[in-house]
């Protein structure tokens, strides 16, 4: 298998706390990994340093780009998004006042070539260009079952289409890693069990690596393959569902220790 | 009758005026929520800009205004990233002073560089003028009236319908969420400036043939009066900008007209005391609750 990101000895700290200490991953392309923790153990804050949030006070995350490693840890947010890297976010931020197709088309800004003189003077580059975005926009949202809804505000949208709709704007990036932060937080069973199926299969339609931050430990151990467990900002397991349900390290910081 | 028709005629073109000022106010707000306080001398760089090139150069109208645009824009998107970029985190109050300090100093380099003295604006457009009916209007308030409106549409064409009025859109939204979509965010702040001030630049170029007279000064209290259309119209929207600027210019006029020209700055800061007690966000701006 082929290694997409290779993250070594990654540290994040602020002030004086340590929220990531010493982290080491290697996600091979194709994987659907989890990450799970505690509350507080530093998930969203390893995300935040994997899109460029953060920027790491050591340690290294290599980017695989057709062959070549790209040190990716430190730069722009925008470059590593640009890079096929996207994301949605534990606490949902769509663009509330845009249209929910909008919300899809932002997205596509690095794919669109145009410029501004070619638009102001309504160049057929810009016609074709913004053609093509429509038709992949709708694409998407028919995608996530969003499609009878795309000219209402994204505001307006229940909760769980929020979810969903965050991620088709994730894949407008046309991204090669997807991270979702939470994607059930908050959703029903049912719901739950309909985001499951839709994880698995926008991962095999546009042959995704998936890493997901989830609480909810039934939709982890059904669809990841495999597991990281962080804990105080240390990575303190990683392996197959199986192996990480007997992990005593796992239970430990789960359940607390015994007295 | 007549008369109000004249005077609706001559309320349009100074609104016209207001109204692409205000529109860079307006958006820059929107944007990254700072009131730009030098906008107003931006304008007035654009008329002298103007000036300069049709005075030395010779050349006519149309070139003297892109000229004048592109200048304008240049400044801005300087001013921006020299000014305010490395203020962007800081609190709201540490921009608006620095944009007040940016004004003076665009005000009084220029004063620095061309001389304090009141100059007279070359004849770029003919002062021809047709009746209406009862009512004079003259070709240069047709050429304001229309270039207004052109841009105006070109502009809401920009911000709704292609790539950068979405990255706008989004930065406006949420700055942060628009950066991991792959949006540049500085760049489409620029990009924002750019737009603005070259709007002003026009702005400054249509008055300065319009009122045949500029000076370092000139662009103090339009810039105030554009800043107050934009407040009316509700901060951060476009059409209300427009709205705001129109509104503001014929008011002036009518108040000119038919009360007293020592009234006319009066009438716009009442407007503007109004609007804040009656409707804070403006006419057509968002009444934004905090969250609690």
């Amino acid at each position: 298998m082929k290694t997409i990101l290779n993250v070594k000895n990654l540290t994040k700290n602020f002030g004086g706390l340590c929220a990531v200490s010493n982290v080491s991953m290697t996600i091979n392309e194709g994987e659907l990994i989890g990450l799970i923790g505690p509350n507080g153990a530093g998930k969203t804050t390893l995300f935040n340093l994997l899109t460029g949030v953060y920027e790491p006070s050591s340690g290294l995350i290599e980017l695989m780009d057709q062959n070549k490693s790209i040190q990716i840890g430190g730069l722009k947010p925008y470059k590593i998004t640009n890079l096929g890297v996207a994301r949605t976010f534990q606490n949902i931020r769509l663009f509330k006042s845009m249209t929910v197709l909008e919300n899809v088309k932002v997205a596509m800004h690095k794919n669109i070539r145009y410029g501004t003189l070619a638009a102001i003077l309504r160049l057929p580059t810009y016609y074709k260009e913004e053609k093509w975005v429509e038709e992949k926009a709708e694409e998407l949202l028919k995608e996530v079952g969003l499609y009878s809804l795309r000219n209402e505000l994204a505001t307006n949208l229940p909760y769980g289409k929020q979810r969903r709709l965050e991620i088709a704007r994730a894949l407008a990036i046309q991204p090669k890693i997807l991270y979702l932060d939470e994607p059930a937080a908050g959703m029903n069973p049912q719901e739950t069990k309909e985001l499951t199926e839709l994880i698995d299969h926008i991962r095999e339609k546009y042959k995704l690596t998936v890493i997901l931050i989830e609480h909810d430990m039934s939709l982890v151990m059904k669809i990841c393959e495999r597991i990281y467990v962080l804990n105080y900002g240390k990575m303190i397991a990683n392996g197959t569902p199986e192996e990480i349900k007997q992990n005593e390290f796992v239970v430990k910081a789960y359940l607390g220790e015994e007295i | 009758m007549t008369a109000f028709l004249q005077q609706l005629v001559n309320g349009l073109s100074l609104g016209s005026i207001y109204a692409l000022i205000a529109l860079g106010y307006t958006m820059v707000y929107g944007i990254i929520k700072l009131i730009n306080f030098a906008h107003g001398d931006i304008y007035m760089l654009g008329a002298y800009c103007a000036f300069l090139i049709t005075t030395y150069c010779g050349l006519g109208f149309i070139p003297a205004l892109l000229i004048s645009m592109v200048f304008c824009g240049v400044v801005g998107v300087l001013i921006e990233r020299i000014a305010y970029k490395p203020l962007r985190h800081a609190t709201r109050i540490t921009a608006l002073i620095t944009a007040i300090g940016v004004s003076y100093v665009l005000e009084y380099a220029t004063q620095y560089i061309m001389g304090s003295e009141v100059r007279t604006y070359p004849k770029l457009l003919t002062s021809a003028s047709f009746h209406l009916g009862p009512v004079t209007i003259t070709m240069q308030q047709v050429y304001i009236f229309v270039i207004t409106v052109i841009l105006m549409i070109v502009l809401q064409f920009i911000v709704q319908k292609t790539k950068m009025g979405r990255a706008m859109r989004a930065v406006s939204v949420d700055e942060d969420a628009a950066r991991l979509m792959g949006i540049d965010v500085d760049k489409t702040i620029s990009f924002t400036f750019l737009l603005g001030s070259a709007l002003a630049g026009v702005a400054g170029v249509l008055v300065g043939i319009y009122y045949n007279s500029i000076n370092p000064l000139m662009g103090m209290t339009p810039g105030l009066k554009a800043f107050i259309a934009a407040v009316f119209g509700g901060i951060g929207s476009i059409p209300g900008a427009m709205i705001g600027g129109l509104f503001i210019g014929i008011a002036e006029t009518m108040v000119t007209a038919y009360g007293s020209s020592l009234y006319k700055d009066a009438i716009v800061y009442i407007i503007l005391i109004l609007i804040l007690i009656l409707k804070p966000a403006g006419l057509l701006g968002k009444n934004v609750r905090e969250k609690v």
